[in-house]
């Protein structure tokens, strides 16, 4: 099990994706067997990531799209949740907890810290008017491990 | 996978039960449909009833906290009961239990309200 398994899912920005986005990616990562708090993390993460690739990104427009990468290797997922869409100006004020640009529509500004905290790697890259691309990992400590 | 959103008046009280998954999708029917009832039913204090809530984003978060300044403004309360650990998890991290208090169930929920109003 220690070569890669790999997935690709490529969809409109629209918010009905977002239930279907974190659905999908639970499934891939199920043939690890993870725990229902690690398959609960992975979901809330990407429904965080995908949520601000549309809102922030998209400004809410369906007509951009919003693409998942993910893969295996070994007991480890990686994630790399992108955007083509208006990028970040302020990557340092946009990490801080409750920090939100769009206070108007009732955001909590928590998205960036709960991706810090339910995983084990964190990345984010993004140029203004160039998209964002939010890189993540974690190691899923199979429940098969506890027989071994 | 979609929400459904439960009221029930009690007294001065508005229990709104939450059904399915919380993100921001689903967020804009709970805003809505709460801040109507708030209004309408003239409800002076809230209860979160979370049992059936199976999955929450920070978008929920949001969507919570602008109902609780909303009630706060009113001099209102809110309470959250039956809180699953997913969602638990997320109150904990953002910090949200030190502005709603946590009770385990409805009954305690309201028992708590009684005393303060």
């Amino acid at each position: 099990m220690s070569a890669s398994n790999e997935m690709r899912l490529a969809f409109s920005a629209r918010s009905e994706n977002e239930a279907f986005a974190r659905i999908t990616v639970a499934a891939f990562v199920s043939q690890l067997d993870p725990t229902m708090e690690e398959l609960n993390d992975l979901k809330t993460v990407v429904s965080e990531a995908v949520t601000n690739a549309i809102i922030h990104g998209y400004d809410s427009d369906p007509a951009g799209m919003v693409t998942i990468e993910a893969s295996i290797v070994g007991d480890t997922v990686s994630l790399v949740i992108k955007d083509s869409g208006n990028g970040i100006e302020d990557l340092e004020l946009a990490r801080q907890p409750l920090f939100t640009s769009k206070p108007e529509l009732e955001r909590s500004g928590m998205g960036f810290t709960i991706m810090e905290n339910f995983m084990d790697g964190f990345e984010v890259i993004s140029e203004p008017g160039n998209g964002t691309s939010i890189a993540m990992t974690k190691r899923i400590e199979s429940k098969k491990a506890l027989f071994n | 996978m979609s929400l459904q959103v439960e009221l029930e008046h009690y007294r001065d009280v508005l229990i709104v039960r939450l059904k399915g998954e919380l993100d921001h999708h689903t967020a804009d029917i709970v805003r809505f449909k709460m801040e109507e009832a708030i209004l309408r039913g003239n409800s002076a204090h809230v209860i979160l009833s979370l049992k059936d809530l199976l999955f929450m984003d920070s978008s929920g978060l949001g969507v919570i906290l602008g109902r609780y300044k909303q009630l706060k403004a009113r001099d209102g309360k809110m309470v959250v009961c039956d809180v699953n650990p997913g969602v638990y998890r997320l109150f904990e991290l953002s910090g949200l239990f030190k502005i709603l208090p946590i009770h385990e169930n409805e009954r305690s929920a309201l028992t708590s309200l009684e005393v303060v109003s």
